[in-house]
């Protein structure tokens, strides 16, 4: 009995430790307690690293060894990064309607114009208050709309917060588009483009994301990147912002980053007044918005028409 | 025979010998004895259009949907899923034109009640072919049963939709049994493998009393069955669309305005049924002006019940011009969908509601072409509460192609739609070749019970 709370234990321990950073392997916690019953020791011990650097021993029966794999499995996809809440926050005030996240989104997601899995939009509530840029990926809402619907469960809400969508799992009905009121979700038609480009560029672990927006016939849409979130990283859309507007962090943490500065969420939350898009709706996004005063840009209207090309 | 002796002796029905039923199995048998020139000629033609319709699905599955079907992200359902609201609607026919006159003792349902279930089992059939049409991945469809979960109202939908197709045509199969063995014993040169189908599927029918009574009492069950059925299939396909938060949706009046529609299409889709069987098959005796008169009046009521429903849904809102309702509410009023949205209003309900109230346009011609334009707004109007709002959701739409802001239905999508209307006709038609489309003895037990005012309407 003792023993096998040991197990267990480590067992969690060690499936942290990957999810967290030590990505070189694939915890089996999840297979063991569907099976109800622990695998055989095989006595061969390895060696591994645990999230705050110390070396253990663990039996190899534990461990599956997929050298750099950082890919995670759909078990692992369903699941949720443990003890995470992911959060982001937009800041309105520094968007100068740049779309570089969406380019580096786009880069990383294997997409192609005109597929924004983060739209940039022009925004202007009433006549006399003044227009804004307003960046809009998926808010990862903690009531989730389009989760509800899904007849299949292939589109579920993770621990960590996020929303996710098996591509494997998806039937294609777009009911899940219909119940969003926010437009975040995208249908892979098999646009020609989009599929020439799929072939000469395959998805492939380094910088790819969970959801494929490769499979034809499913929905797809921005998912916080949880492989990169796996491994401490931020989105590219934040990365790739060159005023900081975006910041990714985690709730439970109360921090949140644009890979330059670092605030405390709630207090940040607090002192810039912010909101999140459509309150009323009751959907809980887990995107905030700090409205746009004081801004860093005077607003400029867009030069050009994006995205024209069918 | 006289009224009284059959009264007293009322399990005798199917020893009648009078020469008038005799006349009448024949009348009603001749459809199905022959099949003349132009009737095969439709059979070809509705053939036709299936086949280029599976071809244009067949296209659809294999290259790629952006250049062979118009949806893209913001207007993702098209007239696939509008035209599976317009069928789920038509199989409405079944329980307002059979079951409801039925049960309500309105004895001229009698010769029109097959008509109605047979128009129901097809329209619900065809309701589920369209919605496997709109997939994206329909190698997936088994994927409903191995991950099916009970908080998707897809799910409610497809557990309502195959109750009431189980139900329908167990309802359309047991009144068919004595006609089967009517057809057994007066069909003759037919081939024997539809003899020997007459013979196996009429269960040894022998029209013993004791059958009869088991025959009446199911068909008294299911009738009452199929009412709440056929609401909950039209209420819970209303609730496909009220359980989101889009604006053009989100409103509680949603499954009695999709129930009330449905009855609306369903009186006009019988006119137009009866109109066409009275023609085609020379059935002017059994399907009389009388029953015109009476559609007419039921077009009548239907009609003002939808207004009604349609005020709620859209006027209440309009006063308010709450802004969540304003973008998409403007869009039908003055906007793109202006002259659509106001024919329907026309067309679809004030000229069914005003026209038949005049004696004169409840004759059989006027009323069919009353109906034929109400069935068409009819469809139009399920293109209007599915489509348009969904370009014009609470987020403006920005940096997209010009296909991707709007809507209009490809060559593919028109021509499956196409080939879901024919086939629907071709079910019905094949039905009407292989079984006599108007019931026999039901027809001949009204008469017989002295409500011949069906046969004898001045
Ligand atoms: S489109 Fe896919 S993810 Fe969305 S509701 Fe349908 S099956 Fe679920």
């Amino acid at each position: 009995m003792k023993e096998e709370n040991e197990q267990n234990s480590r067992r969690k321990f060690l499936k942290f430790g990957l999810l967290a950073g030590g990505a070189t392997l694939t915890a089996l916690g999840l297979q063991q307690n569907i099976l109800g019953e622990a695998k055989a020791t095989t006595g061969e011990k390895v060696k591994v690293m645990t999230a705050d650097g110390k070396l253990v021993e663990v039996d190899s029966a534990l461990v599956n060894h997929h050298a750099a794999d950082t890919h995670l499995t759909q078990d692992q996809i369903r699941q949720g990064i443990e003890g995470r809440r992911f959060v982001m926050v937009i800041d309105l005030a520094r968007c100068a309607n740049e779309r570089k996240c969406i380019e580096g989104c786009q880069k990383m997601h294997n997409t192609l114009p005109p597929i924004e899995y983060i739209k940039v939009k022009r925004m202007q509530d009433a006549e006399l208050t003044a227009p804004y840029w307003f960046p809009q990926p998926c808010y990862h809402c903690d009531n989730p709309p389009c989760t509800k619907v899904c007849p299949v469960d292939a589109t579920f809400k993770r621990t960590d917060g996020i929303v996710a969508i098996d591509s494997d799992r998806c039937i294609g009905c777009k009911f899940c588009m219909a119940a969003c009121p926010y437009s975040a979700r995208s249908f892979n038609f098999g646009r020609p483009q989009q599929e020439a480009y799929d072939k000469k560029n395959p998805c492939d672990d380094d910088h790819c994301c969970t959801t494929k927006a490769s499979t034809v016939g499913t929905v797809s849409k921005c998912d916080f990147c949880p492989e990169h979130a796996a491994k401490g990283e931020l989105p590219k859309c934040v990365t790739e912002c060159p005023n900081g507007t975006i910041f990714f962090g985690d709730e439970n943490e109360d921090t949140v980053s644009n890979g330059e500065e670092t605030f405390r969420l709630s207090e940040l939350l607090k002192s810039r007044a912010a909101y999140r898009q459509f309150e009323e709706l009751g959907t809980k996004p887990r995107v905030y918005y700090l409205p746009p005063v004081e801004r860093q840009f005077p607003f400029e209207e867009a030069k050009e028409a994006h995205n024209r090309e069918e | 025979m006289s009224l009284n002796q059959i009264k007293s002796d009322k399990t005798t029905y199917e020893t009648f010998t009078q020469e008038e039923y005799m006349v009448m199995k024949d009348e009603l048998l001749r459809p199905v004895q022959r099949t003349g020139k132009w009737g095969k000629a439709w059979i070809a033609f509705l053939v036709v259009v299936c086949l280029a319709g599976l071809y244009a699905y067949y296209i659809q599955e294999t290259r790629s949907k952006y250049l062979t079907v118009s949806l893209r992200d913001y207007t993702m359902w098209g007239v696939y899923i509008s035209n599976f609201v317009f069928f789920v609607a038509l199989s409405l026919i079944g329980v307002l034109m059979s079951a409801v006159l039925k049960l309500t003792h309105f004895e001229w349902y009698r010769p029109l009640s097959r008509i109605a279930e047979v128009i129901a089992v097809a329209a619900i059939m065809l309701a589920g072919v369209s919605i496997v049409a709109a997939m994206g991945r329909p190698d997936r469809l088994h994927f409903l049963f191995l991950h099916g979960r009970i908080q998707s109202p897809i799910v409610w939908d497809i557990i309502v939709i195959i109750t009431y197709i189980t139900t329908s045509l167990i309802l359309l199969f047991i009144p068919l049994i004595p006609s089967l063995a009517t057809c057994k014993n007066h069909l003759h040169n037919k081939p024997k493998w539809q003899m020997k189908m007459y013979e196996w599927l009429s269960f040894g029918w022998e029209g013993t009393p004791e059958q009869w009574k088991i025959l009446k009492k199911s068909i008294r069950i299911l009738t009452v069955l199929v009412i709440p059925l056929g609401v909950s299939i039209h209420t819970v396909t209303a609730w496909l669309f009220a359980t989101t938060l889009r604006a053009e949706w989100d409103s509680t009046n949603f499954g009695a305005y999709f129930v009330s529609g449905a009855f609306l299409l369903g009186v006009a889709g019988m006119i137009v049924a009866v109109a066409i069987f009275r023609k085609a098959y020379k059935l002017e005796k059994y399907l009389t002006p009388m029953h015109f008169d009476k559609l007419g009046q039921a077009l009548v009521l239907m009609s003002f019940i939808y207004i009604y429903f349609n005020v709620n849904e859209y006027l209440v809102p309009a006063y308010k011009m709450s802004s969540l309702h304003a973008n998409h509410l403007l869009n039908l009023f003055t906007g793109d969908e202006a002259a659509v949205y106001w024919s329907v209003v026309f067309f679809g309900m004030f000229m069914p509601a005003i026209l038949p109230l005049f004696r004169s346009m409840r004759k059989p011609v006027p009323l069919t072409i009353i109906a034929v334009v109400v069935v068409i707004a009819a469809w139009f109007k399920r293109y209007l509460i599915v489509i348009p709002g969904l370009a014009h959701p609470y987020l403006p739409i920005q940096d997209v192609p010009e296909s991707w802001k709007h809507y209009s239905p490809s060559l593919v999508e028109m021509t499956i739609v196409a080939a879901t209307f024919a086939a629907m006709m071709l079910i019905v038609t094949l039905f009407s070749r292989f079984f006599p489309i108007i019931s026999v003895w039901e027809v001949a037990e009204g008469k017989l019970e002295g409500k011949d005012e069906i046969i004898n309407y001045k």
